[in-house]
């Protein structure tokens, strides 16, 4: 039992985050309750602090939209929460479609799939065209470019105010995940993913990896949705820096040697000294 | 060095490529889903135009609404995703006079101003829509008593009126016709759901669907108010190019073979 809490940790505490939030939402539409209303687009916390998507914002932005002042607040907020904290938080520990390709992914795993398609054709840069793509749009088009086919809003949307063909998306990128490529949508395609990688990446919150303890199992990097961020375990002793980990917390609840650990971000000057000493 | 080269162009090439396949076919649905203009919007909403630039798809003003009248568009409505919009047959809108939609909009795309008089909340002054009576199909035109629509309407005597005429056929009856007015209707469709015909025979349809607009060229010379429509009224000039050759040649041209015959 003990073990299971020890490897699952991080899992469980995000399901429960990743659910909770959406039951809140959705005690929101249904039974009125105001501790968060609206959905993963925009909302409001007991109907004062506003949130936004700073993504949809950029997009209204392109479009030509009015912002206004309540929009700029809440998408800063939102900008300035996950900044600080850092990674990909939102993706891991806030979005539905997460569920879906730890599904999928989960699957994958379990049939042996990884083993058959060993080759990526595609490049995990994907997301960052799709992110330019929705802004060009956006601003040709005169609407939110990314919002008007977002399969994330449509989950939050079908689990909030009705489920109607929504469940047709979610299907889309679970089959996606499990036959056609692997962490296809959150690790290639999703343009979100990218913009919080981006803000993301001068986060506090950073895995750091003790190359001293590690027994190159190479579990972490099984498990891990974007393992090229892994690229020094069992070769250097580092923060995992790049913008792509969503601190999810898989590769540390796995590790059965304590290689790997949640740390705060080594600031400049540290950095400095630490390779001093060495 | 040549090979690595040669991945490099190949990889943008790709990527170039797989850029515009995914903007064409994005566009394409984009562009498709906005076309649909027959979509009836919350009070208050922009002008579709803006109101799809403007609309962050978050959904409270649908849980502000009392009445379930507001849905959000989902997969397979054939709409927008994630905007809001009402079905008045299925549920019209009872025009609450706090407007619970309006303020909760995050973005404005519902804007308060517009369903304002002197700062103070008036839903009277919506325009969610117009409504348009078939009056084919419209029992009342038939002749047979029926004032269904003219006593839902909110704005009963403004909105709907009803007009009393002679019934030829019978000698002996009136017809009492519901006549719309557009300027007043604000599309909330408490007239449509009330429709006693199988399918409403009034029916509310998006404003600028339906209502034409007069232009700079008529005026009502007999209305002092209609005037300041056409204050900033421009005149447009045209300028025909003059042929620089004479009339007569004109005339005269295009003769010669036939002299020939």
């Amino acid at each position: 039992m003990t073990k299971i809490w020890a490897n699952y940790r991080f899992l469980i505490a995000r399901r429960f985050v990743q659910i909770g939030l959406m039951l809140l939402y959705a005690a929101g539409n249904y039974w009125g309750w105001s501790f968060l209303q609206g959905n993963l687009s925009s909302s409001s916390i007991l109907g004062v602090i506003p949130l936004s998507d700073p993504f949809a914002a950029m997009q209204m932005f392109a479009a030509g939209a009015v912002i206004t002042t309540n929009l700029i607040v809440g998408a800063l907020i939102i900008t300035v929460a996950y900044g600080l904290v850092g990674g990909r938080v939102f993706c891991s520990w806030v979005c539905p479609v997460n569920v879906i390709t730890d599904a999928a992914n989960f699957l994958r795993r379990k049939l042996g799939f990884n083993q058959i398609q060993k080759k990526q054709p595609a490049s995990r840069s994907v997301r960052y065209w799709v992110l330019g793509l929705s802004l060009v749009l956006s601003y040709i088009l005169g609407v939110t470019a990314f919002e008007f086919i977002s399969p994330i809003s449509i989950t939050h949307r079908a689990i909030i105010f009705g489920l109607g063909l929504g469940w047709t998306a979610m299907l889309v990128i679970f089959l996606f995940d499990l036959f056609i490529l692997k962490n296809g949508w959150c690790g290639h395609i999703c343009p979100l993913g990218g913009f919080y990688g981006t803000i993301g990446k001068v986060g506090l919150i950073r895995v750091d990896h003790d190359e001293e303890k590690c027994t190159a199992c190479m579990k972490c990097k099984e498990v891990c949705p974007e393992s090229q961020v892994l690229f020094m375990v069992s070769k250097s002793s580092e923060q995992i820096l790049d913008g792509a980990c969503t601190n999810c917390g898989r590769c540390v609840e796995v590790c059965d040697d304590d290689a790997l650990n949640f740390s705060i971000r080594k600031l400049a000057k540290e950095k400095i000294k630490n390779e001093n000493d060495k | 060095m040549v090979s690595s080269r040669r991945k490099f162009i190949l990889g943008t090439a790709r990527a170039a490529g797989l850029v515009a396949l995914g903007g064409l076919v994005w566009s394409a649905y984009v562009d498709e889903v906005t076309a649909n203009s027959l979509i009836l919007r919350p009070p208050g909403a922009l002008k579709e135009e803006d109101f799809l630039s403007t609309c962050i798809k978050c959904g409270m003003c649908v849980e502000a609404c009392p009445f379930d009248t507001l849905v959000l568009a989902g997969p397979g409505d054939n709409k927008p995703l994630g905007t809001p919009f009402f079905i008045p047959r299925d549920i019209p809108c009872y025009m609450c006079p706090d407007i619970p939609c309006v303020p909760v909009c995050p973005t404005g795309a519902l804007d308060i101003a517009s369903v304002s008089t002197n700062g103070e909340l008036d839903i009277n002054k919506s325009q969610m829509g117009v409504a348009i009576v078939d009056d084919k199909n419209c029992i009342a035109f038939w002749g047979i008593q029926c004032d269904a629509c003219y006593r839902a309407c909110p704005l009963m005597d403004e909105a709907i009126s009803l007009k009393y005429e002679k019934n030829e056929r019978t000698g002996k009856h009136a017809f009492l016709k519901p006549i719309v007015n557009s300027d007043i209707c604000t599309g909330c469709g408490l007239c449509e759901r009330a429709c006693v015909t199988k399918e409403a025979a009034i029916n509310i349809l998006p404003r600028e669907v339906v209502l034409g607009k007069v232009g700079d060229h008529y005026i009502k010379g007999w209305d002092k108010a209609d005037e300041k429509r056409l204050e900033n009224a421009e005149a447009i000039s045209t300028k025909t190019r003059l042929s620089e050759e004479s009339a007569m040649d004109s005339l005269n041209s295009g003769l010669e073979g036939l002299l020939d015959d």
